[in-house]
């Protein structure tokens, strides 16, 4: 049974017909052409899939797209505004924080949900926090390194 | 059965390196560059026949009657526009070689990063390549590279001689101009390549540039593809979409081995969009969205048909008894030296040991992908793999279509670590585009990465060996059964060896894997040195120099230890140390690890890692040690807790929550030092950090807690339990 809904995702709303059982991956992904999100497990283990849904980090694979319904979604491609870079995404530029990329999208947003919750962690924090992100190629330390030194950039540029 | 040059050794292929089928050798079809590329100038790469060999990684002999490789390596191609066009069938799976081969572009040609655009894996544009695999791209492409690029300098400096009328040593380039010193006087390459149809063969008699004036190669610089990367923008196969294109799925058998008794698919074609192809024992369907697509897999009814397949309690004993008669390759998997049994007879000290690896996965976090469209009889497919060639070369078997008629696209890939050289994804979003008439996008789910995909070869390794009393190794005797023959012999000097590599029926499928077998027989090797080094009541170090005339590994060995502070200071109650070394593809490491015991518990945590690395010139310093650093990580997987699970036919644990791969928390304090030896050629370095990581974690576990450790993973569930004799 095909069901109309409204999304607000990265500030724009949508409106699309789908099936309610869907995963809000796949309708990002496969109808609304926002491929940022990545599929790597299905079962919420990976984190290569993370969106924020009124600012906090959920896996897409396993959350149903009506129950995202009113609230504010946003994917990595929301997170550039004017064609600035929001500082994470500077961050992983400059540490090097990336070897195939796949999971970066997840790790960032995960990282945005953090830093928001939290301005200024602690290395262990940073870790216990994005515990769920799945890195195969193991760029883990600068993913550390980079949140850290977005932090700050964030920090030194007020809230 | 010969004592075999290093060099020769060294190169030794490994046959899990190419699992795949027969692959046809069409002659080269020479293209019209110009009509294809535009004008402007290209300088290709030839290739001789011993280059070629190694590139692809494997012997002339097993090549031979079916041709050798094609004769050219990358070409380069300066548009008329100025734009600097870079053709390679190397592929980026994460190791940022877009950005290293880019590098030493730039050097040649002067120019800025931003300037140069690298066309990969594409089986119409690029040349041909056996594989990006065998850590060869750095030693092997990045050398054409910088020849076509230094040559492509020279061609411009000779076109702006002839226009200026002057001495081509008056001239020079810089920022991506040809500049007259006399007159300041420059050209923008632009200039110089507009209405030019020049093109230059180019063999191994190019001068370069001096590692010592190198001013863009070997520094540190940012992954060239990064803000596509952090922004989401970047499209794996996985995120590409075509006009009119349907999601696949295939019907997977109930076990390894099972064929198909029956099949029921009213129910699934009864649904809107959906059809469901069958071809023999494929099956798979086709609909207008993913979900819709396994909504329609799940209503097949399939019957199968199993038959009795190995379990993982009986492994080890299989890959003994069900050897291949026919062992190795080339006889060269078999080496002796001097006689087992003077060695053993001049030995004070005599040790028997048996080792084990498990099966484990890749399971790169991009599954298997492939995107299909036919178009007028002609094939394109994109999809993840490190072999485009063979890939299409499998299409083009597959479907009994000539090569000319099939083109791979391989978009810069979600990783792969010796997991994608086949095309199984390819070949069946190939079957179902055919038969929908439509392109058709099939995206691996992670069971089915897990199941379907191969593994890194389980393996038993026995070493016997004896040592005086000195502790000078006086004999060595090292038996692979089934894992591989990479790093099968020692570095070590003793006058008395025999090596072998048994070949094995693998009862799961197998393939490469990051650094082959080189891990496994780093394992048994260096875990058996430090059993020996323990028996003599010698110091793990001091008994590994005293055998040890090599001196690049010598080096990175004295390196690591030195950061590490080995020897100095006494470890906590609990907690461990221990080294390993080891050498493959051209590269030495040397690794020791520091490592916590929980007593009552037998919980482990690996809490420091130092690393000393030595590949040759260093391109990027910063990359490389990305490199490192991942592959130390990806390491802790496999010497802890990674290890596939099977029973009758069934993969028990293909999803990450019942297959554990390492996170956040398991990441150690991690030292990487990079020995740059400026003076030597640089050599690959994906492969080989990982090599000497799970013995020294394991020497340092008997460090800690007296349990010597012989299987790999060594702590399944976190933890070691007292099950092998020490």
């Amino acid at each position: 049974m095909v069901r109309s809904l409204k999304l607000q995702i990265n500030g724009t709303p949508y409106n699309v017909n789908v099936e309610p059982e869907r995963s809000l991956l796949s309708i990002l992904r496969d109808e609304l052409g926002l491929t940022g999100s990545k599929y790597g497990c299905g079962e919420g283990q990976c984190g290569a899939c993370s969106v924020l849904v009124d600012g906090r980090p959920v896996r897409a694979c396993i959350t149903p797209v009506t129950v995202t319904e009113g609230k504010q979604i946003t994917t990595v491609e929301g997170l550039e505004k004017d064609g600035r870079l929001h500082p994470l995404q500077e961050a992983f530029i400059v540490i090097g924080a990336m070897q195939c990329g796949y999971c970066i999208p997840g790790m960032i947003i995960s990282a945005v949900g953090l830093l928001r919750k939290n301005p200024n962690p602690t290395e262990p924090e940073i870790r216990r926090f994005m515990e769920g992100n799945l890195c195969r190629c193991g760029t883990y330390p600068r993913i550390v390194a980079a949140i850290r030194q977005a932090a700050q950039a964030q920090r030194g540029s007020g809230p | 059965m010969s004592e075999k040059p290093l060099s020769e050794v060294f190169f030794e292929p490994e046959r899990y390196e190419l699992g795949s089928g027969p692959t046809y050798h069409f002659e080269l079809s020479r293209r019209d560059f110009f009509k294809a590329l535009g004008g402007g100038i290209v300088v290709i790469s030839m290739l001789k026949d011993g280059l070629a060999d190694q590139e692809s990684g494997r012997g002339r002999q097993r090549e031979s009657g079916r041709g050798m490789p094609r004769e050219i390596g990358a070409w380069l191609h300066l548009g008329e526009d100025g734009s600097v066009t870079v053709y390679t069938g190397k592929v980026e799976v994460g190791q940022d070689i877009r950005t290293s081969l880019t590098q030493v572009v730039a050097e040649e040609l002067r120019l800025s990063l931003a300037s140069i655009h690298l066309v990969m894996g594409d089986t119409d544009l690029t040349p041909f390549d056996m594989g990006t695999f065998g850590s060869q791209t750095t030693p092997v492409m990045a050398a054409q590279l910088r020849k076509v690029s230094a040559a492509a300098r020279e061609v411009l400096l000779d076109l702006a001689a002839g226009q200026l009328q002057v001495d081509r040593n008056s001239l020079g380039v810089a920022d991506g101009k040809v500049i007259h010193y006399g007159t300041k006087q420059s050209f923008g390459f632009a200039q110089l390549t507009k209405g030019q149809k020049l093109m230059k063969l180019v063999g191994e008699n190019v001068p370069t540039t001096h590692v010592d004036q190198w001013k863009v190669a070997g520094k540190t610089t940012q992954k060239v593809s990064a803000r596509s990367i952090v922004t989401g923008k970047h499209q794996y196969t996985s995120d590409l979409k075509r006009p009119e294109m349907l999601y696949g799925k295939v019907l997977r058998p109930s076990a390894f081995g099972a064929t198909l008794d029956s099949l029921d698919t009213r129910a699934a074609e009864s649904m809107a969009g959906v059809a469901v192809v069958r071809d023999g024992d494929f099956v798979g369907i086709t609909a207008p969205s993913e979900p819709v697509a396994s909504q329609a897999l799940a209503a097949l009814r399939a019957e199968w048909k199993t038959s009795p397949q190995p379990s993982g309690q009986e492994l080890f004993k299989l890959l003994k008894e069900q050897r291949v008669e026919q062992q190795g390759f080339d006889g060269r998997s078999s080496y002796t030296l001097g006689s087992m049994a003077e060695g053993m007879a001049a030995a004070h000290l005599k040790l028997e040991r048996s080792y084990t690896v498990a099966y484990i996965a890749h399971a790169p976090l991009e599954p298997r992908a492939a995107v299909a469209e036919w178009k007028d009889g002609k094939l394109t497919v994109w999809t993840g793999t490190q072999r485009p060639f063979g890939v299409r070369a499998e299409l083009g078997e597959a479907f009994r279509i000539p090569e000319t008629q099939v083109r791979v696209i391989v978009p810069d890939t979600g990783a792969a670590y010796g997991g994608k050289h086949t095309g199984e994804a390819a070949i069946e979003a190939a079957r179902l585009a055919k038969a929908a008439g439509k392109p058709v996008k099939l995206v691996w789910t992670r069971e089915e990465e897990f199941t379907w995909a191969y593994f890194r070869p389980a393996g038993v390794i026995e070493i016997r060996s004896g040592v005086g009393q000195d502790g000078t190794l006086t004999a060595w005797e090292f038996h692979n059964y089934n894992s591989g023959a990479s790093a099968l012999r020692p570095l070590y000097d003793i006058p008395h060896q025999k090596i072998e590599f048994h070949a094995a029926r693998s009862p799961l499928r197998q393939g490469s894997y990051r650094a082959l077998a080189a891990t496994a027989n780093h394992f048994a090797r260096e875990t058996h040195m430090d059993e020996l080094a323990q028996g003599l009541k010698m110091d793990p170090l001091e008994f590994r120099r005293k055998n040890l005339k090599e001196v690049r590994l010598r080096a990175v060995l004295d390196t690591a230890a030195q950061s590490f502070g080995w020897g100095k200071g006494r470890s906590l109650r609990g907690q461990g140390v221990g080294m390993a070394c080891g050498f493959e593809k051209g590269s030495y490491v040397a690794t020791c690890a520091e490592v916590s015991a929980d007593p009552p518990s037998g919980q482990i945590k690996i809490t420091r890692v130092v690393t000393a690395f030595e590949c040759g010139a260093v391109i990027n310093p910063d990359n490389l040690k990305n490199q490192i650093e991942g592959a130390i990580i990806q390491g802790i997987g496999g010497a802890l807790f990674e290890a596939i699970e099977f029973e009758s036919g069934k993969i028990l644990n293909p999803r990450f929550s019942r297959y554990r791969v390492p996170r956040f928390s398991d990441v150690p304090q991690l030292e990487t030092i990079l020995v740059d030896r400026r003076d030597l050629p640089s050599a690959g370095a994906g492969e080989t950090p990982i090599v000497a990581l799970a013995p020294a974690v394991g020497n340092a576990i008997f460090n800690a807690t007296g349990i010597r450790l012989r299987s790999l993973p060594m702590a399944p569930n976190g933890q070691v339990k007292k099950s092998v004799e020490s």
